[in-house]
């Protein structure tokens, strides 16, 4: 292998990337879109659902508790309903995710016996919101049921007397926030180093057979190593200045604590860009259209870091056998590596297993890059 | 085979085939081309003249027989032949999207042509190609001889003892393929071996020795000159007559007619006699209301030669 021959392909790809718009609006606008429609677009939180009341008894304790459902920021009232076929209505159009209907004997039911029940009803049609809808409606319900309680034994003229049942006071670690952003951030860097990887050089070899430029290449004596180094270094580049621009944008404007160290980050970004821009020659070499590679690479590389990887769905939650599909999917340990560099602050021995992981993909995509590249025609 | 044979025969070829599945394309196809020589690879489309290029610079693995290429066996050191020659084609193109400079500075980069003597290569293939002050000019942009031109400058920034051209000049316009030819001869004065392919008949007659092919085999290999010398086996007529439809149809049944082909508005036919045809052939022709107008002997042309030896129909025109 001569530095020479690598050094003029990795020019000319260079230049020739630089020329084409397409490829130019891939290395660098696309991340930054990525970021910024991810970013804001996917959020997994559930606040201000809308609902819709329905109070039939009108009364002094009803409008206290539709007055901590407007409270609570989990939920926002968008309607006020007089009858059941408005609240159909809603649900139905999908104007409230939950209703609260508020019965005529409420108050005078809660007086007598201390018992009352109010109706919620839910949309379940995205059951993940209806569960997190439901548990939020009753700790709403919950803390007036307490108050009431604590009032009712007060008027009564006897002492307090708190029967304290165990309480769980629970911690959130790494996520305090519980935000689902940064949960997601440091993910959508893996998916935008798949997305950049994949469609840049899936595009480089079949760029030159379908350019007729293959042939002269080919009648020169540069070796398929140098041509497939000199083609990548490039976009390898390309992948780390992408990775950059994402760490700092994710910390400094969506303010995703980073807490693990950058040497860390750029090694397992490296692992990763080799695998993914492995597999986009691969398919470069193989597949000689440059449509036909473009497509091919995205279904090797993003669609299984999307939807595999862990990044926004949580791999724990799949079936058992999806959930053993994902340890074949090498986006999983970097989307893993990514989100405990960010979050938990793990640093590189913590993630020896994710990282080495990576390495053995990494080292078996290369090699089967470095042999697929034949310097003749037939 | 010894360093001096490499020096008088960069290129041998010996009994080299080529089949494509059933197809035979290059068939027990045998040469040497000499230093400083140019052979003409002279043959219809789908003849086999590219691939047998193809297989000289190890671009197609030989089916069967073998080939050295300046001292190097194709099969077993492509690589070594790749640094000795230099290719170039009309099928294929630089890099539209690298400007002039870049795209030598690239091939110049591929061929590790040395970095003190790198610049004065690349002002002297810009002044060939004509192309100076347009160094930084995209390729795209650059009409097909000037296109032409470059790709041979990048072709020989290594200065390759043996130079390989694949149709250089179809699509040319003839001006900008005399020059192209002025430089090819230049640089054969310098020593380099050059074969070159064509389906230009009178480009044949720019090479030192022509090398007929057709259907995969190789039909003659020798110089323009000595194959019009070679006995057509009669002589050649020029017949100028109307309707030349019906002219093609009797003259190969005349008697003393040997072969009958047409040229444009007029007939070449090989004779035994020339005097008794002119004398017999227009009162025959007449019979069938045929009009003879001019009627002589001319030499032959390559095209003829190659008529006579492939049969008629294959050539181009």
């Amino acid at each position: 292998m001569k530095l020479v021959r690598l050094k003029a392909m990795a020019v000319k790809e260079t230049l020739q990337v630089w020329r084409d718009p397409f490829s130019l609006l891939i290395a660098l606008l696309m991340p930054l879109m990525q970021m910024l429609l991810l970013g804001y677009g996917v959020s997994l939180d559930i606040k201000h659902l809308p609902v819709c009341v329905y109070d039939r008894e009108a009364s002094q304790d009803s409008q206290d508790l539709l007055k901590r459902f407007q409270a609570s920021e989990y939920f926002e009232i968008v309607q006020v309903a007089d009858n059941y076929t408005e609240i159909t209505t809603s649900l139905d159009r999908g104007r409230c995710v939950l209703a609260i209907v508020i019965p005529p004997d409420f108050t005078e039911r809660l007086n007598d016996s201390g018992a009352s029940t109010v109706q919620a009803i839910v949309d379940a049609t995205d059951t993940n919101t209806a569960n997190i809808a439901m548990g939020y409606a009753q700790a709403v319900v919950g803390g007036f049921s307490t108050d009431a309680q604590i009032s009712a034994t007060d008027a009564q003229g006897r002492p307090l007397q708190f029967i304290q049942p165990v309480d769980v006071e629970s911690r959130v670690w790494f996520n305090e926030d519980l935000s689902s952003r940064n949960f997601i951030i440091p993910g959508i860097i893996a998916l935008i180093m798949a997305l950049v990887g994949a469609q840049l050089t899936s595009l480089t070899i079949s760029r030159e057979w379908e350019r007729g430029t293959m042939e002269l290449l080919v009648s020169t004596p540069v070796s398929p190593m140098e041509v497939m180094l000199g083609k990548l270094a490039p976009y390898f580049l390309i992948g780390l200045l992408d990775a950059a621009f994402c760490l700092v944008f994710g910390v400094f404007w969506f303010d995703v604590p980073f807490r693990g160290d950058v040497a860390t980050l750029f090694l397992a970004t490296s692992l990763f860009l080799v695998v993914v821009l492995g597999i986009g020659y691969l398919v470069s070499v193989k597949i000689k259209s440059q449509v036909g590679a473009a497509q091919m690479g995205l279904l090797l590389t993003l669609l299984p870091t999307t939807l595999l990887s862990g990044y926004a769905f949580p791999i724990d939650q799949m079936p058992p056998l999806v959930q053993g599909v994902t340890y074949l999917v090498f986006a999983r340990y970097y989307v893993t590596a990514l989100k405990a560099l960010f979050l938990k602050g793990s640093g590189i021995v913590d993630l020896a297993p994710e990282l080495l992981a990576m390495v053995a993909y990494a080292a078996v995509v290369a090699f089967l890059a470095a042999r697929a590249f034949r310097k003749n025609l037939d | 085979m010894n360093a001096a044979d490499a020096q008088d025969a960069p290129i041998t070829a010996e009994n080299l085939v080529k089949r494509f599945g059933a197809f035979t394309a290059v068939d027990h196809v045998s040469f040497r081309i000499a230093r400083g020589e140019i052979v003409g690879f002279l043959g219809p489309n789908g003849a086999g003249k590219s691939t047998t290029i193809r297989m000289l610079c190890g671009l197609l693995r030989p089916s069967e027989g073998r080939a050295n290429v300046a001292g190097f066996d194709i099969m077993r050191e492509p690589e070594r032949v790749r640094e000795h020659i230099g290719y170039m084609s009309q099928k294929f193109s630089l890099y539209g999207d690298l400007t002039v400079a870049e795209n030598l500075r690239f091939f110049g980069g591929l061929y590790r042509v040395p970095r003190d003597v790198l610049p004065e290569r690349m002002h002297f293939a810009v002044e060939m190609a004509g192309l100076s002050g347009h160094e930084d000019a995209l390729v795209s942009s650059l009409a097909g001889g000037w296109k032409q031109r470059l790709a041979l400058g990048c072709a020989i920034l290594h200065r390759p003892p043996i130079l390989f051209l694949d149709e250089p000049t179809s699509g040319v316009d003839p001006e900008s393929r005399r020059r192209f030819w002025d430089l090819i001869h230049t640089l054969s004065d310098d020593g380099v071996a050059v074969l070159v392919s064509t389906h230009y008949m009178d480009e044949a007659e720019y090479c030192n020795r022509i090398a007929l092919i057709d259907r995969g085999r190789l039909v003659a290999l020798d110089s323009p000159h000595a194959l019009k010398q070679r006995s057509l086996g009669g002589t050649l007529l020029l017949i100028e007559c109307d309707p030349i439809g019906v002219a093609i149809g009797i003259l190969p049944k005349a008697p003393g007619v040997r072969e009958v082909a047409a040229f444009g508005n007029s007939l070449h036919v090989l004779v035994e006699d020339a005097d008794a045809a002119i004398s017999a052939l227009p009162p025959l022709l007449a019979c069938q209301g045929v009009k003879t107008g001019r009627i002589e002997r001319i030499a032959p042309t390559i095209e003829d030669i190659f008529v006579r030896l492939v049969g008629g129909g294959a050539a181009s025109p």
